[in-house]
């Protein structure tokens, strides 16, 4: 019955100048502008945010959850890589 | 914005107080991270403690079938529930008495098409598209909430949906916004803290009504007895004809029964009923000292499994309806696709 497929955006609305473009939703439309609009409407009704990205969902690649060990853990064998790592002599301040 | 409608504080024990707790809950979900748990070769023991520890699932980790299943049946009757659901009240936009209640009605029915659309996304997820699910109502193979295909006949109904309708539906999402699939939850977070408003601004129309000239007055009490009932029913079927509830409760996608959630329901409605100066229609309501809650008539289950069945006061004519809706609009789809095509070639000329 569907005669053509809208393709899938996702959303993300920056809140207040200063702070990072969050994740918000998706929604279908035909093209960027009116993802944008539609976003608009959709998830910035009560001041959510001055700024929207669109993206077409086709766009992002996502890691997957079975690889989580073998493509996280670096970070957690590198413990040097944290500033807590490092002792500070007694009596040093500003550091 | 009108002078008596800014924000203000909300009470504390309110189902807004447990929306954020739900939140908040979530939140510390996250941060906790999943500790002890590590994805193995077991994944079915996996997902059980996923589930076990309050954390949620997420579209790409493993999970049953069934539950994907079950979900994409839930989440999409949800989504279609709100879509149909703007049908009732759209039928008094125009005749709406005032501008200013005109403007409300109009914003909450934006309202609707947004839940509608969060939740379709949230369906999507679980690997099926919006354009069939779609086909799914069309076809109807998928049903949308019993509850709207009962007409407005006055505009006290717009009331009456608003604090009876739309007071049961958030009583029965709220713990929804603790259910094991994040999406889900995420998405009924976000639409309960809209419904909050919709729930109070249709308990304000009953109010000024109850409280205005003998003929208002009437007018609202007519409405919430044609409104009770069908939103007791609004709860599904008394908890042993209940098919899905002990697996969804197992899987944490429910947290209460149906007969839990109605009498919470009920509980609620009295005491809210009574500063409204309006009774609720059934003579059984009594305060039960023992089980420190109301004794209360059930509805009408057979009339529930008929309506649910298609033959409601309005199932037709929804349907018809939204069908129409849906192929009169097709040659609009198709130019907009057209447009879109047409544009990203002329891109790809120029790139």
């Amino acid at each position: 019955m569907s005669q053509q497929h809208t393709p899938l955006w996702e959303v993300f609305v920056r809140a207040r100048r200063g702070l990072a473009h969050t994740h918000v939703g998706s929604l279908h439309a035909p093209d960027a502008e009116l993802a944008l609009r539609n976003a608009r409407d959709l998830y910035t009704r009560r001041q959510e945010g001055v700024s929207i990205w669109v993206v077409p969902a086709s766009a992002i690649t996502a890691s997957s959850p079975d690889e989580k060990d073998s493509f996280f853990d670096p970070a957690a064998d590198k413990v040097y890589r944290h500033p807590t790592f490092y002792e500070v002599p007694e009596g040093v301040a500003h550091l | 914005m009108y002078g008596n409608d800014f924000p203000g504080e909300d009470p504390p024990g309110g189902l807004l107080g447990e929306v954020e707790a739900a939140e908040a809950a979530l939140r510390a979900a996250a941060e906790r991270g999943r500790g002890a748990i590590e994805p193995s070769e077991d994944l079915a023991a996996y997902f059980a403690e996923v589930v076990a520890a309050d954390q949620k699932i997420e579209p790409r980790d493993w999970m049953p079938e069934a539950y994907r299943r079950t979900l994409i049946r839930q989440i999409a009757q949800h989504a279609h529930s709100e879509i149909i659901g703007m049908q009732p009240e759209g039928n008094w936009i125009s005749r709406a008495p005032s501008l200013k209640r005109k403007a409300i009605l109009l914003a909450k029915v934006q309202d609707e098409a947004g839940h509608g659309l969060y939740l379709y996304a949230a369906a999507e997820t679980l690997g099926v598209s919006r354009d069939e699910l779609v086909d799914l109502l069309l076809s109807g193979r998928q049903k949308y909430s019993s509850i709207f295909n009962y007409p407005t006949l006055s505009w006290a109904d717009v009331g009456a949906i608003g604090w009876l309708v739309d007071g049961a539906a958030i009583v029965n999402q709220v713990p929804l916004c603790r259910c094991s699939y994040g999406p889900y939850a995420r998405a009924m977070i976000r639409v309960c803290k809209e419904e909050s408003f919709h729930q109070r601004q249709g308990y304000e129309i009953l109010h000024t009504l109850a409280h205005g000239t003998p003929a208002q007055k009437a007018m609202a009490q007519e409405s919430v007895d044609r409104w009770w009932y069908p939103s007791l029913a609004m709860f599904g079927p008394p908890d042993g004809d209940s098919t899905h509830s002990a697996q969804s409760m197992a899987w944490k996608i429910k947290r209460f029964s149906n007969d839990e959630l109605r009498q919470r329901f009920v509980d609620m409605c009295v005491g809210q009923a009574e500063v409204l100066g309006l009774r609720i229609p059934d003579p059984e309501l009594r305060w039960n000292e023992e089980r420190q809650a109301y004794d209360f008539t059930q509805p009408d289950y057979d009339e529930l499994m008929r309506v649910i069945k298609g033959n409601g006061p309005c199932n037709r004519q929804r349907m018809e309806h939204r069908r129409r809706a849906h192929s009169e609009g097709a040659w609009v789809r198709e130019a907009a696709a057209a447009y879109a095509a047409k544009r990203a070639e002329k891109e790809k000329v120029a790139a």
